[in-house]
């Protein structure tokens, strides 16, 4: 069933398209030699060319060009070798030059496909019109001072890709799948960290609606949305809102709006009714950026495996199910850890570990994988302990507990515990017969056909053993002393 | 392409420059004339002639990823008519 705003008048299909600005990871700007990093002193991160001065000029920074690039390439898109610099003219206070370069008539990069899984287990392909290249401008902070804005240029200079989709997007959850798929991509690559909190990626929405078969209708741009929790409400309000306009007989304005998280609705920014007119011209600071094809080509050949290849080869390699494979390669750390604990082990059982009791671990903790105190090679050694008969999966999970607490290796902790599987036949005899004769009314009921009661004993035996029997020896004993 | 007077204030607003209104015509006037000579060159028959991207044939020089600048913030603060710590401060700015 897809996705509609129920409207008086029937349901209304969603229209969207997403403009995704990503901070490029460099060290340097893209047109200047100071440092790209977040969370300087104010003004300390600048130049003179970051910071508009006269006479300064720009020179572009290889490495941003080449992040382009990859991500060109990992987005399945024309690379073009010969892209062009634009002046983007308007007047804000954090921008010190008047003007954003910026890339209009010919972006570095032309159309590419993202492909995304929804919950229904469907595919569906989101074009991307481009991607172009473009400085970021600075930092306006309004709540400091009551009449006065306080401007910070560490910002200004800074790379981002422009990365632009079709109006393909028909839902929240579409736009919500294409923006994580798009994070887990250039995250992949290097090419942008996707850390929407701290602004190093962020969206504006395009939105319209329109009935089913008919072209689209005027689109409304909700700008700069922070988080895809947010992108995915904005959405919604925003087709709700234009639902109700075209029902109550009026027509929606094109327009520029914001999304207020907390009160869940978009609103207008009158301010930017002129901003529309930037008056592009070609940037004449900038000679043509022209790429060499065997440039492009190595930058290919050294791209590193993306997650639809890397989920492809997990369930052909290691057998595991389309969600499993999904769920582990959306962070390149957690594919490559269950990699590590799968190697050489049942792949399949080392899945349900890392999925279940290891992830879980990391919720409860609050630790991320680059921080988890349990390492791959210990989950592997505690897998093989299981392997190998040292220990049961129940104390498994015990041994586990104590590697999340201590980041000790598994082997010290059964050790010290004194957790060994006992597969001592007279051992687990002796524990059998002493429950056999202490409950022998159940023994006397499992013998008239209440076969249920296998499972009492079960776990009568392993508890008096300490959870450390040996299951497979204990039923073989406890159906051998019972019939 | 000829701009009337209401054109002309637009553009001037865009490019926050003041302009009087009786400057207007007179600024109307000069800039057609502009115009006007600029648009002899669609008399130039450029058919089969590739654009022309600048003045030399060349192509964009490119620099190494490293940090080579910054660190001043007093001379970039140097000429801010207002500023607040190591802060420009404006007029405030709000949507």
């Amino acid at each position: 069933m897809a996705y509609a705003i129920e409207g008086a008048t029937g349901p209304w299909e969603v229209v969207v398209g997403l403009e995704v600005h990503a901070q490029v990871i460099s060290e340097s700007k893209l047109f200047s030699g100071s440092s790209a990093a977040f969370g300087a002193e104010p003004n300390t991160h600048v130049s003179f060319i970051d910071a508009g001065f006269p006479g300064m000029l720009p020179v572009i920074n290889r490495a941003c060009v080449a992040q382009a690039v990859r991500t060109g390439l990992g987005l399945n898109a024309e690379i073009h070798k010969v892209s062009r610099f634009d002046r983007k003219n308007y007047f804000y206070a954090d921008m010190p030059q008047g003007y954003q370069i910026s890339q209009f008539e010919h972006p570095i990069v032309g159309t590419g496909i993202v492909e995304v899984e929804l919950s229904d287990g469907s595919v569906k392909r989101i074009g991307v019109t481009r991607l172009h290249l473009e400085q970021d401008a600075g930092k306006s902070l309004h709540d400091q001072h009551p009449t006065k804005t306080f401007v910070d240029l560490n910002r200004s200079g800074v790379p981002l890709m422009e990365i632009v989709s079709e109006p393909d997007i028909r839902s929240p959850e579409e736009a919500g799948a294409y923006l994580r798929k798009l994070r887990s991509i250039l995250r992949y690559l290097g090419t942008c960290d996707g850390n929407m909190e701290e602004g190093s990626m962020r969206a504006d929405v395009n939105v319209s609606v329109r009935k089913a078969g008919e072209p689209y209708r005027t689109r409304c741009e909700v700008k700069n949305v922070n988080s895809i929790r947010f992108v995915m409400q904005a959405i919604e309000a925003e087709a709700a809102r234009q639902v109700e306009v075209w029902e109550s007989g009026g027509e929606v304005k094109q327009e520029t709006r914001l999304f207020d998280p907390n009160r869940g609705v978009t609103r207008s920014m009158r301010s930017k009714e002129d901003a529309h007119d930037y008056r592009y011209f070609p940037e004449p600071d900038l000679l043509p950026l022209v790429l060499e094809q065997n440039w492009i080509d190595a930058l290919k050949a050294a791209l590193p495996e993306l997650p639809d290849a890397k989920k492809a080869r997990f369930r052909s390699e290691y057998g595991l199910t389309a969600y499993d494979a999904a769920v582990l390669v959306a962070e390149k750390a957690t594919a490559d850890f269950f990699e590590a604990v799968a190697k050489g082990r049942d792949p399949k059982i080392a899945a349900n570990w890392v999925t279940g009791d290891f992830f879980a671990a990391l919720n409860r903790t609050g630790k991320t994988i680059e921080t988890s105190p349990v390492s791959a090679a210990n989950l592997g050694a505690l897998l093989d302990l299981m392997a190998n008969n040292t220990i049961n999966g129940r104390i498994a999970k015990d041994v586990f507990e104590a590697m999340v607490e201590t980041g000790k290796d598994p082997a010290e902790i059964v050790e010290e515990k004194g957790l060994k599987q006992v597969t001592d036949t007279g051992a687990i005899d002796a524990a059998v017969d002493a429950i056999i004769a202490a409950n022998a009314d159940k023994v006397a009921e499992y013998r008239s056909g209440k076969d249920k009661l296998f499972g009492f004993f079960v776990g009568q035996t392993m508890k008096a053993m300490g959870g450390k029997g040996n299951p497979a020896l204990i039923n073989e004993t406890l159906k051998r002393r019972l019939s | 392409m000829a701009l009337d007077p209401t054109t002309i204030r637009r553009i001037a607003t865009l490019s926050r420059i003041r302009v009087e209104d009786d400057q207007l015509a007179p600024l109307a006037q000069e800039l057609n004339g502009i115009l006007g000579w600029i648009e002899q060159l669609n008399e130039v028959n450029v058919d089969g002639v590739e654009p022309l991207t600048g003045g030399a044939q060349m192509a964009m020089k490119m620099r190494d990823d490293v940090v080579t600048d910054g660190g001043y913030a007093e001379d970039i603060l140097a000429n801010a008519p207002d500023r607040n710590g190591a802060f420009f401060a404006v007029p405030k700015v709000v949507e």
